[in-house]
């Protein structure tokens, strides 16, 4: 990134920082957690104790970091190395992005920046100039992508309560900031559960290495009793109503099955986990010393800012999100395709002078789609 | 420690201190090795070992879940006690694990049936006691299942490979698992053995007892069957393959691939020079980062830790297993090619 753009991003965050100190707290516990950053064109600082909200602003201002973290883990010496901050224990943490959950629409805001030339082009597989494969892909996510986010933070939810018995109130859901959502879950039985167990979870979670006799297909002599009920609870319940349809067609379905045999019965397991598991990140799950985006932070990869959702449903995340200044400024956009942010359409910019807001010119930049003019 | 009776011991022997028990019997080691009527009980101590060796389980004389005869009790208890002493002068690590398994398979037989016993509370209750005591697990009844909290139960079921015990598998309601009184013994299995396995090793190895040596001696020769060596193909599993096909293609291989392929060669004796040149072709490759995160990886910089690779089971749910017939059971990639002559 050059660095009058650079320059321009530190400012920006530093103004949006400076007048949102409301939006930025450091989280429970504090002083048990880890706290890190990055800075623009700059590695990542980590293993960092911060005491309350005043030293976390302090840090904001002196460094002006592009990201910030904070670790989900207790630790009773979070500012030591890793090997000796003796973990204690670890919200469980989730993360939906658009980006996993095979959307149709994603090829339409993609693009495709050639890491050879710097050529910028629609979604492709090869650079339309100089054919090198070295592409690096930005997506500009669209409504689609956040209301399809969205359905999976709902069944995500609907597990969680369900099957593990959370308390509603101890999940709180964020934007990303960029095309997703973090979950956080609070004071859950798994918050000392270790890495390995998160896994398991996470495959109960996305329904993964589901057997067909778990499901009432046995290999040797089926049994129609031991399919599940339309109305049992847990996956055998989900299965069911996605795979039976409704209540009525359960005898035939069941027959139609038994016929098709067990190894077919296998792909619909296969099938029904694609369709109705939830698609989470499994590595953030896993994580159980992972850094965090920071709520009330800025995301560098879109200059949004990740935030709690009290309403869902209600969410607007290219609005709701949105904190940077709408003062005016000149920029040279190459971004082909259309966004919107704040309501107000953007694009698309054929490589040419323009005048935005500085929120609609942050985004562009931090997707290395404008330069300062 | 629990309060046991006779029968209890003679189910649950590792859960008595040795020692005292001896001495409450009245009895101490070196009868044992003299007198002619209790030679024969090292005998069949000896047999306790030899059975376990095979991998079956001990069959005592205890008449399913009655006490037999008064005597029959004693005896059975001093049988596993005399193992111990047996195994410890020998000093064969192989033979115990054998025997602490075998042994942990034998109780589970017990617990699952005092578990299921429905005539007799007591029975019941200590069963739950004893799982509740050494592994804090703490068990529920709900009509005829057994319920554990999900966080309980992923503590013991990670050890699994089975798929059937995967959670997805198990019926799971309100944050807890519903098990058979089979499935919930069988849960802690490993941890049973490990346990008696602990014990054992902990125990403090006595000197050579007169009347003790034929059977140590025989105990050495039985462990030379356990010696095993290996020969590797020296082909790489399917995940790897994959992983350096992708690399190859300029495709993108995310972050947990890279940290699979480069652990795993790591492991398998390359050097940092030799493994980075492979990541050359990915989309946003960077020497000075590649080399950075490499010598992370094999503990050469930063905290020194030496990061391993990933088990099968974790590469699964990251999407990173391409699994082929070859792979055989393997738990790690690691694992891959090896057999056992």
């Amino acid at each position: 990134m050059k660095e009058t753009d650079t320059k321009f991003l530190e400012s920006a965050f530093k103004k949006y920082y400076f007048e949102h100190f409301d939006l930025i707290h450091v989280p429970q516990r504090t002083s048990e957690r880890e706290f890190g950053y990055q800075k623009f064109n700059s590695g990542m600082t980590r293993h960092i104790s911060v005491k309350d909200d005043k030293e976390l602003h302090l840090l904001l201002m002196q460094n002006v970091p592009s990201d910030v973290y904070c670790s989900n883990a207790y630790y009773s010496f979070p500012n030591l190395p890793m090997n000796e901050k003796d973990w204690k224990e670890a919200d469980l943490i989730f993360d939906i992005d658009a980006k996993d959950l095979n959307l149709s629409c994603r090829s339409n805001h993609t693009i495709s920046i050639c890491n050879e030339c710097n050529q910028i082009s629609k979604n492709s597989d090869q650079c339309s100039k100089c054919n090198s494969t070295k592409l690096e892909k930005k997506s500009l996510p669209c409504k689609n992508c956040i209301d399809a986010s969205k359905t999976e933070v709902l069944k995500l939810s609907e597990i969680l309560i369900n099957d593990f018995s959370i308390n509603k109130n101890d999940i709180q859901i964020f934007f990303s900031g960029n095309e997703g959502f973090h979950i956080y879950v609070y004071d859950s039985q798994f918050q000392q559960s270790g890495s390995r167990e998160r896994s398991e979870l996470v495959d109960y979670i996305m329904f993964n290495g589901a057997i067909p006799e778990k499901f009432g297909m046995k290999k040797f002599k089926p049994n129609r009793n031991s399919f599940p009920d339309f109305n049992e609870s847990g996956w055998r319940g989900r299965f069911s109503k996605y795979v039976y349809g409704s209540k009525s067609k359960r005898s035939k379905i069941i027959s139609e099955l038994l016929v098709n045999g067990y190894s077919s019965f296998q792909k619909t397991l296969d099938d029904v986990s694609e369709k109705i598991g939830t698609k989470i990140d499994p590595n953030v799950t896993m994580d159980i010393h992972r850094i965090f985006r920071l709520p009330g932070s800025i995301n560098s990869k879109s200059g949004l800012t990740k935030i709690l959702c009290q309403d869902l449903e209600k969410f607007d995340a290219y609005s709701d999100s949105c904190f940077i200044s709408e003062e005016s400024v000149e920029i040279v956009a190459n971004c082909p395709i259309e966004f919107k942010l704040k309501n107000k359409k953007f694009g698309p910019f054929n490589n040419e002078k323009v005048s935005v807001p500085t929120f609609a010119a942050v985004y562009m930049i931090c997707k290395k789609l404008a330069t300062i003019a | 420690m629990l309060a046991l009776g006779q029968d209890e011991i003679a189910k649950y022997p590792f859960l008595a201190d040795a020692g005292q028990y001896l001495k409450d019997k009245g009895f101490t080691l070196d009868q044992f090795g003299r007198d002619p009527d209790l030679k024969d009980l090292i005998t069949k101590a000896y047999e306790r070992i030899q059975v376990a060796a095979d991998g079956k389980i001990y069959k005592s004389d205890l008449v399913g879940d009655q006490v037999s005869r008064e005597a029959a009790l004693p005896r059975e208890v001093f049988s596993f006690l005399l193992a111990i002493v047996l195994l410890k002068l020998s000093g064969m690590h192989t033979l115990i694990k054998r025997f602490a398994l075998a042994e942990a398979r034998r109780a589970e037989k017990y617990l699952e049936k005092d578990l299921a016993n429905i005539s007799d509370e007591s029975k019941k209750q200590l069963a739950i006691r004893v799982i509740d005591d050494l592994f804090s697990v703490q068990i529920e009844k709900i009509d005829d299942y057994f319920v554990i909290p999900v966080s309980d139960y992923l503590k013991h079921s990670i050890n699994f490979h089975e798929r059937e015990w995967k959670l997805i598998n198990r019926h799971v309601e309100n944050g807890q698992v519903f098990l058979t009184p089979h499935e919930t013994v069988r849960l802690i299995r490993k941890e049973l053995g490990t346990y008696i396995n602990s014990k054992i090793v902990n125990a403090k190895t006595p000197t050579m007892i007169p009347g003790f040596e034929d059977h140590v001696n025989k105990l050495v020769m039985l462990s030379k069957k356990f010696s095993t060596f290996t020969v590797t193909t020296g082909e790489y599993p399917p995940c790897i393959k994959h992983a350096i096909d992708v690399l190859e293609k300029g495709e993108n291989l995310p972050h947990s691939g890279r940290f699979m392929l480069a652990t795993f060669l790591l492991s398998k004796g390359q050097s940092v020079q030799q493994i980075a040149p492979l990541f050359k072709n990915a989309p946003d490759y960077n020497e000075r980062v590649t080399l950075y995160q490499l010598n992370h990886l094999a503990g050469t910089s930063g905290s020194g830790t030496q990061y391993s690779c990933p088990s099968c089971e974790k590469l699964k749910t990251q999407s990173l297993c391409f699994a082929t017939s070859e792979c055989d059971g393997i738990i790690t990639p690691l694992q891959f090619g090896k057999k056992r002559k």
